[in-house]
């Protein structure tokens, strides 16, 4: 692997310096800058869905998603100005109204990244109707369990079901409000043909839509999991 | 009716003088079926069976027009400017000798044979022509951008996927006059650097289809496609891809997973199409509309464009008006032009002694506009600053029946079945919004929703993905801007002025 | 599937053509349904299959387009406008004076499978709305009372080419 030429930016007002096409959110986090994500995982593909990243870049109207866009040059990132807070205070409610969201009963309570973002913006109430989603939870899969309802399509479980395992049991069916996770040709995950029961899934879920019967969630979650396996793939 | 024609010709004897040819639409859809008589420019509307005889016995034979049956509607033609337009309805669309006769394929020939493809871009940048898709992005340096870059093959996109409800204006050109944008295509892969194109075409429009498939064939035939085009060494391929059904899929990113056979979910950019589009190559991605200006472009000089239009936004745009107006139809008008004159002066007017309440300018991510800003002219800039868009060119007028809270409500709906899915905002944002207006149309409102209503757009616009989640608050913001006191109404009153609120939906269901 | 079904051969003929590419999906889709009328689940199995995709990518393609169908659709279709002029002019009295009469929800069909009422946004007629297509005909300027009257001459079988 040849090493990309380093560039300067500044993060904050912080100065740093990473390898050329570094992203934003990586170029934050190695220099121990925090930009919230729900969809990003290190050792998978960018998605750019969540909207948790946006950032300024001075001279731009525009917000950039950390986790795509690359660091260039001489950039002045903001991630933390009080437009950005309040947005990603909204995108947390608006997630939190969109299916049932209630932590006291939910499996991750306490290992849930969207609840962990809830507390850390200071989200106290969701000023928006909440909608409470009816799926029916699928467990007829031997220990892997999911609750749609809790899903916040992040698709972290599908990329690293294609991208990692290799298998592309997951994808998403319909668009819009109506999209959802699927296994196979919507089968019942019991009956999924392709499904390795690799856990992957259940490892990386942000929040306890996926998850293991019976298994504390501090024993499934393993959210390094991709980026472990991705760097152990390239020393070859 | 052609039928009807050719016999009354027979019938006559007047076969030697005057030919009985189809054409596509000449825009004027609402009094159809139309008749057009050249020379003269004498337009029938709404012509029967029999009338076909009485026509071809006075006008063509006595040489007197059917005064009753004339289209009387002068105003209609004479504030527009055809240039996109300027075969349809004049030429057979399913002859390309009919496209060559007056002029076509003569710009491809003059690109090969004197200009360079530098030289071609030139032209376009220098003619001001922008794109005509909705977003305006300067034609010329889209196609300097996808001539420099390094990678290859290069592929060319045509939009065709007019997904915008009340939009039709593509879907006319392509019944009407196909080989233009087929010509556009070609000079663009000329300009370039492309040997392969796509036109991504809707489903929904089998007419259209049929009439490029048939178009493509012919110009295969001539080699003006294929290898060796009029004996250079230019290449160029075209296909069609059908859309199914996805209006997201109009969007610049979507289209391309869309004609990769993928579900049609839109990426951030960059990379940039023009980088790293189709299969990661260099693609320029046009509108049909922005591809048929460039045959006239060159052919008659960037000046000559420039003639038209104003001087930051040259040239002409397709509007589709239609709603509550005596004239709905396909109109192509200069840039500049107030939307008071094709509200009236085009439209003719509301309909049926109405009273005017609002023009709907873009599409469902569009503005409503009150009749204040009536003198504002069209073009880019000066639409946006009031809150609406070009989008794809539909005009809709309404009239005092219309709640202008309703209104919003449906096109946020539109935007909520339409919307990918993918990113927070435009899927679980525009939801929340929805419901809120259920409650204000249901007489469940509060003084506060305005407020929720106004933070989530304003979130919704800059924080969403692409184009479709971005503008898709726009008719929320520009009703609560000029028709404010309507939601008041509705939330403090409980009184929808037009009626159409209030009713017990549980009861229709 | 029985390989000597007729339909299974055309489908063949389309997959060939295509060269069995995975980005052909969304032609194939429309062939398949184009030659089978719908897209039931034993079909997108096998289209998979032949392109070497994973079930749940051709399922997710599928359903992300609406014009996609996976249900077995009624005899005959009645298919109204959505699009903006269409709503303005008020389609959505024709879609609830259709759904009484003839007893069926929006999307779905009558419980004798002759009739299905489906949507589309906007078909481009919008200076003739409302616009309500049956089967494949168009009707611009549509009025409860004409639609109901052709629906119910179509489902008797009159042929009506008035418009």
């Amino acid at each position: 692997m040849t090493l990309n030429p380093m560039i300067t930016l500044k993060i904050d007002g912080v100065q740093i310096s990473v390898p050329e096409g570094t992203t934003i959110l990586k170029a934050a986090k190695d220099n121990g800058i925090l930009i919230p994500t729900l969809c990003d995982l290190e050792g998978l593909t960018p998605y750019g869905g969540c909207r948790l990243c946006l950032v300024e870049v001075t001279g731009s109207p525009k917000l950039f998603p950390a986790c795509i866009t690359p660091a260039s040059p001489g950039m002045e990132v903001t991630t933390n100005s009080d437009r950005l807070k309040d947005y990603r205070r909204t995108a947390v409610q608006m997630l939190m109204a969109e299916r049932v969201h209630i932590c006291a009963v939910c499996v991750a309570n306490d290992h849930c990244e969207l609840q962990a973002l809830a507390n850390q913006l200071g989200v106290d109430h969701v000023a928006l109707e909440r909608n409470f989603t009816r799926e029916q939870i699928d467990s007829s899969h031997d220990f892997l369990v999911i609750d749609r309802n809790r899903c916040i399509l992040c698709t972290r479980c599908i990329r690293i079901c294609d991208q990692i395992e290799g298998v592309h049991t997951l994808d998403l069916k319909l668009r819009s409000k109506n999209t959802e996770v699927i296994m196979d040709l919507d089968e019942s995950w019991g009956n999924s043909c392709s499904c390795t029961s690799c856990r992957k899934c259940a490892k990386v879920c942000p929040v306890g839509a996926i998850y293991i019967e019976g298994e504390p969630i501090t024993q499934t979650k393993n959210r390094d999991v991709a980026e472990f396996i991705t760097a152990r793939r390239n020393r070859k | 009716m052609l039928k009807a024609f050719e016999d009354a010709v027979k019938e006559f004897g007047v076969e030697n003088i005057c030919k009985v040819a189809r054409t596509g639409c000449i825009g004027t859809c609402s009094v159809g079926p139309a008749v057009l008589v050249d020379p003269g420019d004498y337009l029938y509307q709404c012509v029967t069976l029999e009338n076909a005889r009485e026509i071809v016995q006075k006008h063509i034979v006595l040489g007197e027009p059917v005064k009753r049956i004339l289209y009387n509607n002068e105003g209609y033609f004479q504030k527009q400017q055809r240039l996109v337009l300027r075969n349809a309805g004049k030429i057979d669309p399913t002859r390309i000798q009919d496209y060559i006769s007056v002029g076509g394929y003569f710009a491809l020939a003059k690109c090969l044979a004197t200009m360079t493809p530098q030289g071609v871009v030139d032209e376009i940048t220098n003619s001001g022509l922008r794109g005509r898709g909705g977003a305006g992005f300067p034609v010329g340096q889209k196609w300097s951008l996808v001539a420099r870059a390094h990678n290859t093959p290069k592929y060319i996109v045509a939009n065709l996927d007019e997904g915008d409800p009340g939009v039709f204006a593509n879907r006319t050109l392509a019944e009407a006059d196909p080989h233009a944008i087929i010509e556009g295509m070609l000079i663009a892969g000329y300009a370039i650097g492309a040997q392969k194109g796509y036109i991504y075409i809707r489903s929904e429009y089998p007419l259209a289809i049929q009439t490029l498939q048939k178009a493509i064939a012919q110009a295969k035939d001539m080699n003006l496609l294929g290898d060796n085009i009029l004996e250079t060494q230019h290449k160029f391929d075209l296909e069609l891809r059908f859309g199914a059904g996805a209006f997201v899929a109009g969007e610049e990113t979507a289209i391309l997973v869309s004609v990769e056979g993928r579900r049609a979910q839109p990426r951030p950019r960059p990379p940039y199409p023009a980088n790293q589009g189709l299969w990661t190559k260099p693609t320029l991605i046009q509108n049909v509309e922005s591809l048929a200006n460039a045959p006239l472009i060159v052919l008659n000089g960037w000046a000559w464009f420039k003639s038209f239009g104003l001087p930051n936004c040259t040239g002409t745009k397709c509007f589709s008006l239609t709603g509550e107006i005596n004239n709905p139809g396909l109109i192509e008008v200069p840039m500049g032009i107030t939307l008071r004159e094709i509200v009236y002066d085009i439209g003719g007017g509301i309909s049926n002694g109405k009273k005017f309440k609002s023009v709907l300018v873009g599409g469902p991510s569009g503005g409503c506009l009150p009749e204040p800003l009536l003198e504002a002219p069209i073009d880019y800039d000066s639409l946006k600053k009031v809150g609406a868009i070009m989008g794809s060119g539909g005009i809709v007028v309404l009239n005092e029946n219309s709640c202008m809270v309703d209104t919003a409500r449906y096109f946020t709906d539109f935007c909520i079945e339409e919307s990918c899915g993918k990113c927070t905002p435009c899927r679980a944002g525009l939801a929340r919004v929805k419901e809120i207006f259920d409650r204000i149309t249901t007489g469940e409102g509060e003084l506060n929703d305005i407020d929720i209503l106004e933070k989530a757009s304003e979130y919704i616009s800059n924080a969403s993905l692409c184009g479709l989640g971005q503008t898709a608050p726009n008719p929320i913001l520009t009703t609560l801007r000029y028709f404010r006191e309507e939601y008041l109404e509705h939330i403090v009153d409980k009184k929808c002025r037009a009626g159409v609120c209030f009713k017990n939906e549980k009861a229709e269901e | 599937m029985a390989t000597s079904d007729n339909r299974r051969i055309r489908l063949e003929k389309v997959l060939k053509e295509h060269n069995y590419q995975e980005s052909a999906l969304l032609e194939i889709l429309h062939s398949a349904q184009e030659i089978y009328g719908y897209l039931d689940r034993n079909l997108l199995m096998d289209i998979a299959g032949s392109l070497n995709l994973p079930p749940s990518h051709v399922y997710g393609v599928t359903t992300f387009y609406s014009f996609f169908k996976m249900r077995k659709p009624g005899e005959h279709i009645v298919t109204a406008c959505l699009g903006t002029a269409c709503y303005v002019k008020g389609v959505e009295q024709i879609i609830a004076a259709i759904e009484k009469e003839f007893n069926l929800k929006r999307g779905g069909s009558t419980a004798d499978g002759k009739l299905s009422l489906l949507f589309t946004r906007c078909i481009g007629a919008c200076a003739m709305a409302p616009a309500i297509i049956i089967d494949d005909q168009v009707i611009g300027k549509a009025t409860k009372e004409i639609v109901i009257s052709k629906i119910k001459n179509t489902l008797g079988g009159i042929k009506d080419e008035t418009v």
